[in-house]
Order: structure tokens, then sequence, then C-alpha cells
């Protein structure tokens, strides 16, 4: 790995797959390594088990949880995934325990586990609408008192539904739905040589169904992968050295030692376009 | 502080409180002894609106008397929806969001969400770059803490500390607008290094500063209120709080280090060039108020020492990697190579893709773990990124902490936790 990251115990990554397969046992459903990083794929209902094995389990002893992040995926069966994100203090390791779930099935609270884990849930709750079973107090936490919806969903839009203003006349704070005084700029900027995915006006012919446009091709993991295969080679010259100066091969390519194309004589500056009595007046540009 | 509730009536069939009962007239009181005031419990607000709140923090408290019997933090009172809106902006455009989280140590924001991107590229930061930021960042510490350090002696009685430490504040200010151009909202660390390099008069002045300004000003204030008797009184013995709570409740940064846990990201998971520093991390013994305030104390120190070794080590030499497809040329260069100018021109607005991938990579940031759990999917734009504040874990805290105490012990908590509203609620 070349970037400055943060280093911690990566070398113990195989090791800590292994013994997570052994301490977890079926509660896992798989176990792989991305971007240096452990990520373990856990049964919703062993989660409990399973982030117990890993905090009591000696050569795992995961003492902390330091995140709980939803993740929406909206195209999948389960749309969310809720990572935990585990630091050991005397192993030097993280890893990621990710749980798949949906709108209806709640996921098993681990405030047992760690109190910590009391907030971290209520905001998984509150911008994702997952439930966490077991949590005493799963109230929203970020957003405002009586707010409706879950607004990190991906159907959720940025600005919201509803906006908030003081108003004059009646003394107080009035809620009203969201007017935009413009459309939400969105600009796609994907390139449309990598497929982007909207159509031009005046090019509704052409919009036959396409693939989804060809994306950064290599995933982070097969990059730091390469990396770590291939030896360090000398870096390139920045590809956007100015003005690689080209020496002419023939005179046919600069038209050196030619009349003008056009038959007149080259104005003394180039600038200056002459005018038919140029000798009386002066140029235009004057 | 406004009472808010009395304890609610309940119907007069139940016993709940012998002394609502008393009040309804259900049972006959027992003859209270002469000179006996029946105290009953109640509920007040501390803040949004009180300047020892640290911001929009509103605490629901529970009083039994002047104890402390329960409280609940009501947080998100400044959520602004910042990791909504980076999901709609390309990396470049969201890593100003960044400085407005901790609004206090806004390159160490910064510094875990380029890390990020980096690590997902793979990408090489040349090393005066890595110094620069190391540097920058020990200097944000300084910056922080002066702010934490003198509200803290402010919340508990004190005020000349504050004011004195302000002043090394606004000097660090000064320094950051000679870096950035920014008093505040820097937007200087960028992924491949940083945005500029910084004049060396700079540099020199700020060695300066560390060698006179700093520590007269600094030792002077922590003189006043180190050893003060009313400040010890006022920090000792209060929350304290042992390894194991402070592990179960996700503590880091001084906080976790009070508790007695040499723990360290600058040294345990070093990033950038913190393997290449020489200095020390403090430890508490006790894991109080005091501990927590003295942790930090020693921390200013510690940072002086990295950035004097940065300013002997720094080389010269790049400060932002040279890769095209992610760092934008110059403007000088783009006068002159059209090469450089369309991909100034792609990095500004298409911006550049990061490959799939999904990476949390946390750095000490003065006021402990700051992570950034960044899911990319090889667009121009973060697929989700997910801050991990400090303050969110400690705040969870603060009900088992002030549980017994005082009513005037939850502003040196509070002040204690080094809490920034703009991180905490994102």
């Amino acid at each position: 790995m070349r970037a400055s990251a943060p280093r911690w115990a990566t070398d113990l990554n195989s090791a800590t797959i292994e013994a997570a397969h052994a301490a977890l046992g079926g509660a896992l459903t798989h176990a792989t390594e991305l971007v240096g990083e452990v990520q373990l794929h856990v049964y919703r209902d062993n989660l409990v088990a399973a982030l117990t094995a890993l905090r009591d389990t000696p050569g795992l002893e995961y003492q902390q949880i330091m995140e709980i992040a939803g993740v929406d995926y909206p195209d999948r069966a389960e749309r969310f995934d809720v990572v935990y994100n585990l630091l050991s203090v005397t192993r030097n390791h993280r890893v990621q325990v990710h749980v798949a779930t949906d709108e209806d099935h709640a996921i098993p609270s681990v405030t047992g586990i760690w109190p910590v884990a009391g907030w971290l849930e209520r905001e998984v709750y509150d911008l994702y609408g997952v439930l966490f079973e077991g949590n005493p107090d799963l109230r929203r936490i970020l957003t405002d008192y009586g707010f409706r919806g879950h607004p990190l969903r991906k159907d959720f839009p940025m600005t919201g539904y509803t906006e908030l203003r003081y108003s004059e006349e009646e003394k107080r704070v009035v809620y009203e739905p969201v007017q935009l005084a413009q459309d939400f700029r969105t600009f796609d900027f994907l390139s449309p040589w990598e497929g982007a995915e909207y159509v031009l006006p005046g090019d509704e012919k052409g919009s036959l169904p396409q693939a989804k446009g060809a994306q950064t091709p290599l995933s982070a993991d097969a990059i730091v992968k390469a990396d770590a295969a291939q030896t360090p080679t000398t870096e390139p010259k920045a590809s956007s050295e100015p003005y690689e100066k080209s020496t002419a091969e023939s005179s046919g390519d600069t038209g050196a030692g030619k009349p003008h194309p056009h038959g007149t004589p080259e104005p003394k500056d180039p600038d200056v376009v002459p005018t038919p009595n140029a000798d009386k007046s002066g140029g235009q540009n004057q | 502080m406004t009472q808010e509730t009395v304890a609610p009536p309940a119907p007069a069939t139940t016993t709940i409180d012998p002394f609502v009962d008393e009040l309804l007239d259900t049972t006959s009181a027992a003859e209270p002894t002469e000179g006996d005031v029946t105290i009953q419990n109640y509920t007040i607000n501390f803040g949004p609106q009180h300047p020892a709140a640290h911001g929009v923090l509103r605490l629901v408290m529970e009083l039994d008397g002047e104890l402390v019997e329960r409280i609940d933090p009501h947080v998100g009172l400044l959520h602004r929806g910042t990791e909504k809106l980076i999901e709609y902006k390309t990396y470049t455009q969201a890593l100003p969001y960044f400085d407005r989280l901790d609004y206090c140590s806004p390159l160490c924001m910064e510094h875990s969400f380029v890390l990020a991107i980096e690590k997902l590229l793979d990408l090489e930061v040349p090393i005066r770059a890595q110094y620069l930021r190391v540097f920058f960042a020990e200097l944000t510490r300084i910056s922080n803490h002066m702010l934490n350090l003198g509200s803290h002696v402010m919340d508990v009685g004190a005020m000349t500390p504050n004011l004195w430490m302000f002043e090394i504040r606004e000097d660090c200010y000064n320094f950051f607008e000679r870096m950035s151009g920014a008093r505040m909202h820097h937007n200087y660390f960028r992924p491949g290094g940083v945005h500029q390099d910084v004049p060396l008069k700079l540099l020199t002045d700020i060695a300066d500063w560390l060698d006179t300004r700093l520590p007269q000003l600094f030792e002077d204030a922590i003189s006043l209120v180190a050893d003060n008797r009313i400040f010890k009184q006022r920090n000792v013995d209060i929350a304290t709080v042992s390894r194991e709570d402070a592990l179960a409740w996700g503590f880091s940064g001084p906080m976790i280090r009070a508790a007695g846990v040499p723990w360290d990201l600058r040294k345990s998971q070093p990033y950038d060039v913190y393997d290449r520093m020489d200095f020390e991390v403090p430890v508490g013994t006790r894991g109080d108020c005091y501990d927590r305030f003295m942790v930090r104390v020693e921390e200013v120190r510690q940072s002086a020492r990295i950035m004097k070794q940065c300013l002997a080590e720094m080389p010269e030499g790049p400060i932002a990697s040279s890769d095209r497809k992610v760092v934008p040329p110059k403007r000088a260069e783009m006068k002159r190579s059209m090469e450089a100018l369309i991909h100034h021109f792609k990095l500004y607005t298409e911006g550049f893709h990061v490959p799939a991938g999904e990476v949390y990579v946390a750095t000490e940031s003065p006021k402990g773990e700051f992570g950034v759990y960044l899911v990319a999917d090889g667009t121009n734009k973060p697929y989700r990124c997910k801050i991990r504040p400090t303050a969110f874990s400690h705040l969870q805290a603060m009900d088992f902490m002030s549980r017994g105490h005082m009513l005037a012990d939850t502003t040196a908590i509070l002040g204690a936790m080094d809490i920034v509203f703009g991180e905490c609620d994102r």
C-alpha cells in the first residue's frame, strides 16, 4: 500500500479471518479482505453471539465498537447494510462486521455488549429506519423533533419535504412544504463516453436501453493488490509537461520557403487586420 | 436554566410517591421531624442556549435537590445533513464540509477524509506534503486545546487563563490565514497532498513563536490553574471513569488516555509521517476531570515538540502528487499547456473517479478518534460517507459520568469532554 493512511496491524488480517471462522462458525456467511480491511458478513439473527465472540475470544479481542454505519442499497432485496466497526486496542486491529436487513426486520441490539451502541443504533434508526430489537431507547436523535421519514435513504430527496421559517404573523416557527425558487441543479458530469445514463433533449430516439456505463474499471482492492504484486517502478514524468517541442522533418510540414497561401503579404503586426487603405488611416484596431 | 416540570400528578388511588400521596391527602403524612424539608425531584433544561453548554446542547436533567439523578442529552440541534450533502457532491466539493464539522480543529477533520480517499485510490503523497500535514495538524491541535482548556477553566470559574490562551489561539489563526488564506475553513489538505506550499517566512515565524510566545503565554496561563486549590476542588475526583468503562463506552483521544489507557492513533496506527515523530503520550491515573485537563495540557507541549521536529526535518520537494488524474495542475501550468487545461477543467467539473471499495479510516483528532467510513462505487461521488464523530460516544457517557454529582459539576464534566456540536450533530 502506497497511501499514507493509518497503518495498523494489517498483517493480522488473514489470521483474523481464520480465527473468526473458528470462533463464529455458522454465524458467518463469508469473510473477505478488501483494501486491506477485513469484512465479516454475519447473519442477522446471530449478530449478538458473533459480536460477543469477537469481543471475548482470545486472539480476537475487539474491545471497542467505534462506529455503526448504515448503508442503503435500494436495488437489493435486503436493502440496508449495517456496518459495525470494531477496534482491538491490544492487537491494534480493526474489523468491519456487516449485517443486511430491510425496513421490516429488526436487527438485535448490541447495547448489552457495548453500552455506547445505544446512540449509534439510534442514529441508524433515525437516518435509515432500521429497527433494533432490544434497544431500550430507540428514539430519533439527529433530526428535528417530530421529523418524518428517514433522510439518508437513497429515495429521500436531498432537499427534504418541509422547510421552516419564522412567521412574523403567528410569532412562531412554522413548517411549510419545500418550495424551490429554481430546480435543484444536479449536473451529471460523468463523461458521455463512459455511458452517462441521461438523454439529451432532442435525442430521445436514440435512447435505446443501454447497459450501465463503464465505470472506473478497477476496484480499490484490485489496485492495492496490483501495487503489492509489482515492484515499485519509477514514476513516469507528469504527462502534462508543457510543450513537447518537435522539429519539423521537412519543409512540407511547415510551409517554410513557400509563398504565402493567399498570395498576400503578411501583416507586420499579426494582431492588426489590414484594411484596403491601411497606409492612410492605419489599422482598424487603432 | 428554567424549571420545566414539577413531579407529575399521580392518580389519587395509586401510591407511586408518598409525597404525592401526601399532597393528594390519600395517606396521612407521618409526623415530619422539625426542620426537615421534603425535597422532590424536579427536571430542568440545561441549554440549548446556555453558555456552558458549548453550543447547542440541551441536557434534560433530573435533579434530587442539587444532585444529578439522570441526564438525557438532546443533540441534533445543529444537524445539517452533511452526510447526505456529501453524497451529492464530488470528492473535491465534499472536502470543505469537513472544515465545518469540528470548526475548532478543521484540518484534523480534513485529514481523515483525504486519507480515506487516498487509501481507496492507493495514492502516494510526497514526503513534504506529509510533513506539512502533520505540522499543521499539530498546530490545529494546539489551537483546539487552547479553546478547550480556556473554556474549561472558565466553566469552573477562572477568567484570566482563558484570555491568555485566546491570545495563542489568535496567533494560530493568523498562521492558518497565512497558510491557506482562510482563518477557519481552510480546505487545505487535498487528496494527494496539500493545496499549496507555504512560504519559508511563515515556517520561520512559527518556529520563533514555538520558542518564545507559546511557552510564555501557555505556561503562564496553566500555572494559574494547574495547582490552584479552587480549580482542583472543582475537578479532582469529578466523574472518574475506569478503564473498562472507557473501553465499553467507546472513548478515544484524551478521554481514554485520562482513564489510563495509553492509546493514541498517532503512535499505534501512524499515518503520514507520524511514525518518524518522537513524542510521548500522556496518560492519566485517576480518570477524573483534572486528568483529562492535564492530559490536554501535556499534549500541547508534545504537539509543539512534534512541530519543531517537523521544521527541522521537513525536506524540499513537491507538495502534491504528480498524478494528474487526481491532483489538478497549478494555474501557471495551465497557461502554457493544453493538457493541463483539460485536466484542470475535468477535475473541477467531473472530478476524479474513486475505485469501488469500502474503507474506515480514523485519525487522532484533538478530541479523539475521528473516523470516516467511505463507500465508493467507482463514480466521482461518494456512495456513502459516514462520519464517526468523537463527541457522540463521549456525550452519551454524560449520563453515567455525572450521576450523583452536583449540578455545578456538570459544567466541569462537559468542559473536560471537549465537545463541539458541528461535529457531533453533523
